[in-house]
């Protein structure tokens, strides 16, 4: 499914708003470890995390992510959004917890499977 | 091509921008995008490194005909023991780094792991060396 038709369907808030939304979304990736998503996420994953610090975006970035997913209500700080915006990647904002919002996906058939 | 970038040691909030900087060039050359994802990766953890452990840095990235060449000096505190540091989740990464999502003893193996060729020099209390090379027809690796 393409990330903008994910985002509609789900109700995420969308946090970016010039970023690319027309990838087709297959595969994604959660975890709050960036390092952990550095070696283990694959090129095109949606990312699901509660980290909101700027340095999420470089992560998206250099591992080719299709977008992120801020999970449990998190707000992601000021800095993060513009970096997002200056470089953009996609960010979209749940209040569901983790668990729930990656088990929504997984019903839809987007699978963490490496 | 020779593209080289300063790095200075905690400044959090510029983490990547070499990184981020050097993928454009890569990309701008026409290389395929699993191999400047992994250049990418690896260049992202070695200028981390520096930010998290050494007062300042520089990162020199050497495109050749078969391989990109990237080479990080730190000026810094060192690592006594290499063959520890390249050991999954051996860390000396403290609490405020470790709370961004950093410092879980994987860098050192996700550059290995990326890397088609990698080299480590250190010396306590003067700075470390880390050289790695991406062969740019190898599709094989990660």
């Amino acid at each position: 499914m393409k990330l903008k038709d994910l985002a509609e369907k789900m109700g995420w808030e969308i946090v970016v708003r010039n970023a690319p939304v027309e990838a087709e979304v297959k595969s994604g990736y959660a975890s709050d470890l960036l390092s952990d998503v550095l070696a283990n996420s694959i090129e095109g994953d949606l990312w699901v995390t509660r980290q909101t610090h700027l340095n999420i975006v470089a992560i998206a970035v250099m591992r080719d992510l299709s977008g992120i997913l801020l999970s449990n209500g998190v707000k992601p700080d000021q800095e993060t959004v513009e970096k997002a915006m200056e470089k953009m990647v996609p960010i979209f904002r749940t209040n569901l917890p983790t668990f729930e919002a990656v088990g929504r996906l997984y019903q839809l058939g987007i699978s963490g499977e490496r | 091509m020779i593209i080289e970038f300063e790095v200075s040691g905690q400044d959090f909030k510029k983490a990547g921008e070499a990184s981020f900087e050097i993928k454009n060039r890569l990309k701008r050359l026409g290389l395929p995008p699993d191999i400047i994802r992994r250049i990418a990766t690896a260049t992202y953890e070695g200028e981390l490194n520096v930010i998290i452990y050494a007062h300042k840095g520089k990162v020199r990235v050497c495109v050749e005909d078969k391989c990109v060449d990237v080479t990080i000096d730190d000026i810094g505190p060192g690592i006594p023991n290499i063959q520890l540091a390249m050991k999954e989740g051996y860390s000396t990464a403290p609490p405020h780094v470790k709370q961004l999502g950093y410092g879980s003893g994987m860098g050192l193996p996700n550059i290995k792991k990326n890397a088609d060729w990698m080299e480590i020099r250190s010396e306590v209390n003067r700075g470390t060396n880390l050289r790695f090379k991406v062969n740019i027809n190898n599709k094989e690796k990660a």
